[in-house]
């Protein structure tokens, strides 16, 4: 597992899409952060964070693209699933690998705080419920487009693919307004992503969203891992 | 040792591997023959584990690759028949992860230099993959195969890519390293196989057509003793003699060679040597003998013969049977 995170790690920072991928999420998280605390001069970190929630979900599928569509395509893959390495290690050695990338750019928000924190009191607690939110949604996006990936071997089919399920996230919160019918507005937003974020970004830490957030993330890995193991036999 | 006991694949309903089964032990090269789509590559695939087999066994020493994936893996070097090369690493990038990833116990500085100077990559070890020509990827991709000295060697199609100096480097190197490992190599050049393997297992149409040494197989496939004589003399007065040769079953012209030479094929009888008599025979006559060879066949022959031979209509569509046919009728005209 660590030698395929060294890796991947190497793959990102060899080629441009990790310095893209962190230069565009910097300006859009800086640009949050200018028009929001710094111009208007409140301390609230919150509205930086929840603006990030979109932003977040449409730059992942692009950690994610290449991460197992490439190795199908060079036909690395046969390297690695004859290597002594189980099939979860791989799957967990990629995810691992673009979330340290995920994580750089989650740093900056850390930054942010702490220039707030030059100017007035910042409210620690908050700043770390959300951080946790960025995180768990991260987390289980990343599983999701990392499960896309593993089902085509051209990136371009999997970064769609992740566009995609970022809309349908984005999209599930607004469709529960729409629907009719308890059940179904229930089950709406009982799966949206949205939603159990936004608890996050008021500062309530509620252990169902977590749970949530990490099952989604558990579900999708082992599917990967399932795809991975299903073309073995297939 | 490497175990293969009724294995069978397919996709679908068609058998990319019907039934094979073979044994190859230590310190054995195995070549494995067979024409493109013959289920070479699927048979080495479900040997190092990258395909499920339908059904059937592979042990490789002891452990069975269903039941004990990770202890095979771990003895088996395996270069497939696309290197599997990351294109945007170094070599030397690309070969410390392999290390990483194999969980290699060696040394590792030492054992990369060691298996760079091996396949001769040294020059290039500092240069990223996608920049290299094909015959140093392939040895990249051999580099990646030999590292951490696995007991077993699987290699499909080595030689590919290569230019013939490249070519005979890389087969000396496998006959050096089946010295103490189990190899098994694929190939569809009959040559190579002929010039590193000590036993040829031969497979068309997903079945294990014949499993023996190449001279065995050369000599079970031509049975009689053939000749192929070029003799300075008037070709049917050289026929008909040739003809009266008691032992003589079959005489066939080959035309005209040299100026006033002409070429025969002569069959004896089985194990009779009529070199001498023919000599002497043409002798009285003052017809020379300019060239004189054995026509045994070749591996290609074999091959060829094998894989016509294979060609059952049972598994094939009407149309291509009474191809198959016209072939077999034109074949037994020729003889």
């Amino acid at each position: 597992m660590f030698a395929i995170l060294r890796r991947e790690l190497l793959g990102f920072f060899s080629s441009p899409i990790a310095y893209i991928y962190l230069a565009v999420f910097y300006i859009f998280a800086g640009y949050f952060f200018f028009t929001g605390p710094l111009y208007w001069g409140f301390t609230q970190l919150g509205p930086v964070f929840s603006n990030l929630f979109s932003v977040v979900l449409f730059l992942i599928p692009i950690l994610t693209m290449r991460l197992m569509s490439e190795d199908k395509k060079h036909r690395t893959d046969q390297a690695l699933l004859t290597a002594p390495v189980s099939l979860t290690g791989i799957v967990l050695g990629k995810f691992f690998a673009a979330m340290v990338v995920y994580l750089l750019g989650l740093a900056i928000t850390v930054v942010f705080a702490f220039v707030v924190a030059v100017l007035a009191a910042v409210n620690w607690l908050s700043v770390f419920s959300n951080l946790v939110a960025l995180l768990l949604l991260g987390m289980a996006h990343m599983a999701i487009c990392l499960f896309v990936s593993s089902l085509t071997e051209n990136q371009v089919i999997a970064a769609i693919g992740g566009f995609a399920s970022a809309f349908l996230l984005l999209m599930l919160g607004s469709l529960k307004t729409i629907v009719t019918g308890d059940i179904l507005q229930k089950i709406i937003t009982g799966i949206s992503f949205s939603d159990r974020y936004s608890s996050f970004s008021v500062g309530m830490f509620n252990l169902a969203d977590v749970v949530f957030f990490l099952s989604v993330c558990a579900i999708f890995l082992f599917l990967t891992v399932r795809v991975l193991e299903k073309r073995r036999w297939s | 040792m490497i175990e293969v006991k009724n294995l069978k694949k397919n996709y679908g309903n068609k058998y990319a591997v019907d039934d094979i089964s073979f044994t190859v032990q230590d310190g054995e090269i195995l070549g494995f023959l067979g024409p493109n789509g013959a289920g070479k590559s699927t048979t080495m695939n479900i040997i190092t584990g990258y395909v499920g087999a339908t059904d059937g066994t592979v042990t490789v020493n002891g452990h069975e690759i269903f039941d004990e994936p990770m202890q095979v893996k771990s003895q088996i070097g395996y270069l497939p028949e696309q290197p599997p090369l990351y294109p945007d690493m170094s070599v030397m990038e690309y070969l410390s992860f392999i290390y990483d990833l194999k969980k290699v116990k060696l040394k590792k500085a030492a054992h990369l230099d060691e298996i760079c100077e091996l396949v001769k990559i040294t020059d290039v070890q500092h240069r990223i993959i996608k920049n290299l020509s094909k015959g140093y990827k392939q040895r990249v991709g051999l580099a990646q195969a030999l590292l951490g000295n696995p007991g077993v060697l699987i290699l499909d199609e080595p030689t590919v890519g290569l230019d013939p100096k490249q070519i005979i480097e890389i087969r000396n190197l496998i006959k050096d390293l089946g010295h103490k490992r189990t190899v098994i190599l694929s190939s569809h050049i009959l040559s190579e196989v002929q010039a590193v393997c000590e036993r040829v297992v031969v497979i068309h149409n997903g079945r294990l057509l014949a499993d023996d040494t190449p001279d065995n197989l050369a000599q079970s496939m031509s049975g009689d003793h053939r000749l192929t004589v070029r003799i300075d003399g008037p070709q049917e007065d050289v026929y008909a003699l040739l003809k009266s040769i008691p032992q003589v079953c079959l005489v066939d012209k080959l035309g005209a060679k040299e100026t006033s030479a002409f070429e025969y094929l002569v069959e004896a009888e089985p194990g009779v040597d009529v070199r001498r008599e023919l000599f002497h025979r043409l002798a009285e006559h003052g017809w020379p003998i300019l060239a004189l060879g054995a026509s045994g066949l070749s591996l290609e022959d074999i091959f060829l013969q094998l894989t016509a031979q294979s060609d059952t209509p049972k598994e094939l569509s009407d149309d291509i049977q009474v191809d198959t046919n016209k072939d077999n009728d034109a074949e037994e005209e020729g003889e």
